[in-house]
């Protein structure tokens, strides 16, 4: 569903991603994780056309995005930090959401009636806590049934009572066979999402795997300890 | 794109500073009809207080506004929104706002004090002015993340048109007095968008046989029907280069 063939990106002189390949299908829920400041939010921006790579081409089911955006239609981006209009209300920016997509498909409002929201349409974005403003991103990620979601750190930042509420929509969402993106530091919390994953060091990626192939090669049955064994292993053919 | 334009402009409109301006402009306009006991005297005051007052106003509201809505930028950027149609809906959005504010403060209280040419001449001029320093605005806004810099840059350039352009231009003609410059002089005002204005309200006014010799030259160019268009495809043309810079940086930016 999605290409990613050798893209490299560069701020100024610091070489963000360099030669990254990556092919997803549907149906996966993967996840993106790797040191800070590894290019994982460049490669998701780049997915989306908010950053334009130097080199190489990433295709979204067979065409080419670069320049295009009807595609976009097909994702939902949960962006690490949402920032938004700070004089809009909550309700005014799902209403300008719908408005601008203009879509006739039935809409998702599942996570707008779990988060609550509904009691808070009138309240102003500059009031809202980190922790609501994200609910209202991944509200309007999950909104118009996308089959691609691109979650950026999604439960950062939520309580655990509305990070358990996104994590089922994320599994119910996984059972209909969309593709997820996931990034995030809480392995922990990947444990029962995740069908494969993505290790990106250095702009590069380090290495892709289902995750029940991670785990029978390390003999763990916790995606924390599989990597935590991968990475130190890897450690010592370095040093040796 | 209409959708966008209307939110853009709604949100403008709700913004008390556009409202203010739009009333300085009306009490400008019609104290300026009121103090002079001809018309003409008064479109010579309402010129100088518009070629003055117009570019900051569009310049620095267009800038402030545009870096405020950074935050739209990125949360339509993830949309399926062409991103040439974000920028040209912001564009069009204040472009819309600015000249509404100086068609209902400053061209209501001209048409009816001064329903000549010249009143409509000057209408026209200060919608393209207006225009002018929006697009000038998009340009600065591009240059740089940093909003204080971009700012700025913003001021320094209405400073460079308002001032100091008119300060350089007069010192070369006293360093070149002795020369025959006149017909240079007509090819550096295209260099001013607020020059440009000046002059070709100046030449309407017969006010122009008080320039001395070089006003002779500029009636003798701009006063003809191809100087008249010529001018005004210079103003449209300092509207449509630097929006068009900025969409092309905008179209490969990294947001």
């Amino acid at each position: 569903m999605i290409e990613i063939k050798n893209i490299y990106k560069k701020f100024g002189k610091l070489e963000v991603l360099s030669d990254v390949n990556l092919s997803c299908k549907k149906g996966e829920c993967i996840a993106l994780i790797g040191p800070n400041g590894c290019g994982k939010t460049t490669l998701i921006k780049s997915i989306l056309g908010m950053v334009l790579p130097d080199k190489g081409s990433i295709a979204f089911n067979g065409k080419t995005v670069l320049k295009e955006y009807l595609y976009r239609e097909n994702i939902g981006y949960m962006p690490q930090i949402g920032r938004y209009p700070d004089n809009m209300t909550i309700g005014q920016i799902i209403e300008m959401i719908k408005k601008i997509r203009n879509s006739t498909n039935e809409l998702d409002e599942d996570l707008l009636k779990a988060f609550e929201l509904e009691k808070m349409f009138d309240k102003k974005m500059r009031t809202l806590s980190g922790g609501t403003t994200q609910k209202v991103s991944a509200v309007l990620a999950f909104l118009f049934n996308p089959d691609v979601l691109i979650l950026d750190e999604p439960t950062a930042g939520l309580d655990p009572l509305a990070s358990e509420i996104l994590k089922e929509k994320i599994i119910k969402e996984k059972e209909k066979g969309k593709l997820i993106f996931i990034t995030s530091h809480l392995l922990s919390e990947l444990d029962d999402l995740i069908t494969e994953i993505i290790f990106m060091q250095d702009g590069k990626v380090f290495f892709h795997k289902k995750v029940a192939l991670l785990k029978a090669e390390t003999g763990e049955d916790k995606i924390s300890k599989a990597i935590a064994q991968v990475l130190k292993k890897n450690k010592d053919e370095q040093n040796h | 794109m209409n959708r966008i334009i209307k939110i853009i402009l709604l949100d403008i409109l709700k913004n008390k500073i556009v409202l203010a301006y739009t009333l300085i402009l009306a009490v400008l306009s019609w104290s300026s009809f009121a103090l002079e006991d001809n018309s003409a005297k008064g479109i010579l005051t309402i010129l100088n207080v518009i070629l003055f007052t117009v570019p900051l106003v569009s310049i620095l509201f267009s800038t402030i506004y545009l870096y405020n809505s950074s935050e739209f930028i990125e949360l339509l950027l993830s949309q399926p929104i062409k991103r040439r149609k974000i920028w040209l809906s912001l564009f069009f959005g204040l472009s819309l706002a600015m000249v509404l504010a100086f068609f209902v403060g400053a061209g209501i209280p001209l048409l009816i004090n001064s329903p000549d040419g010249v009143g409509l001449m000057m209408l026209i001029v200060g919608c393209l002015i207006s225009l002018v320093f929006v697009a000038l605005a998009f340009l600065s806004s591009i240059m740089t993340r940093d909003k204080a810099k971009g700012i700025g840059i913003a001021i320094m350039t209405w400073l460079y048109f308002a001032l100091l352009f008119d300060g350089i231009v007069l010192f070369l003609l006293f360093q070149f007095s002795d020369y025959p410059i006149e017909n240079a002089m007509v090819g550096v005002t295209a260099l001013s968008p607020i020059d440009l204005a000046r002059i070709q309200i100046l030449l309407h006014l017969d006010v122009s046989a008080m320039m001395g010799y070089t006003g002779a030259i500029f009636k003798d160019f701009f006063g003809t029907s191809i100087g008249l268009f010529v001018s005004f495809l210079l103003l449209c043309l300092w509207v449509v280069i630097p929006f068009f810079i900025s969409l092309r940086k905008f179209n490969r930016k990294d947001l």
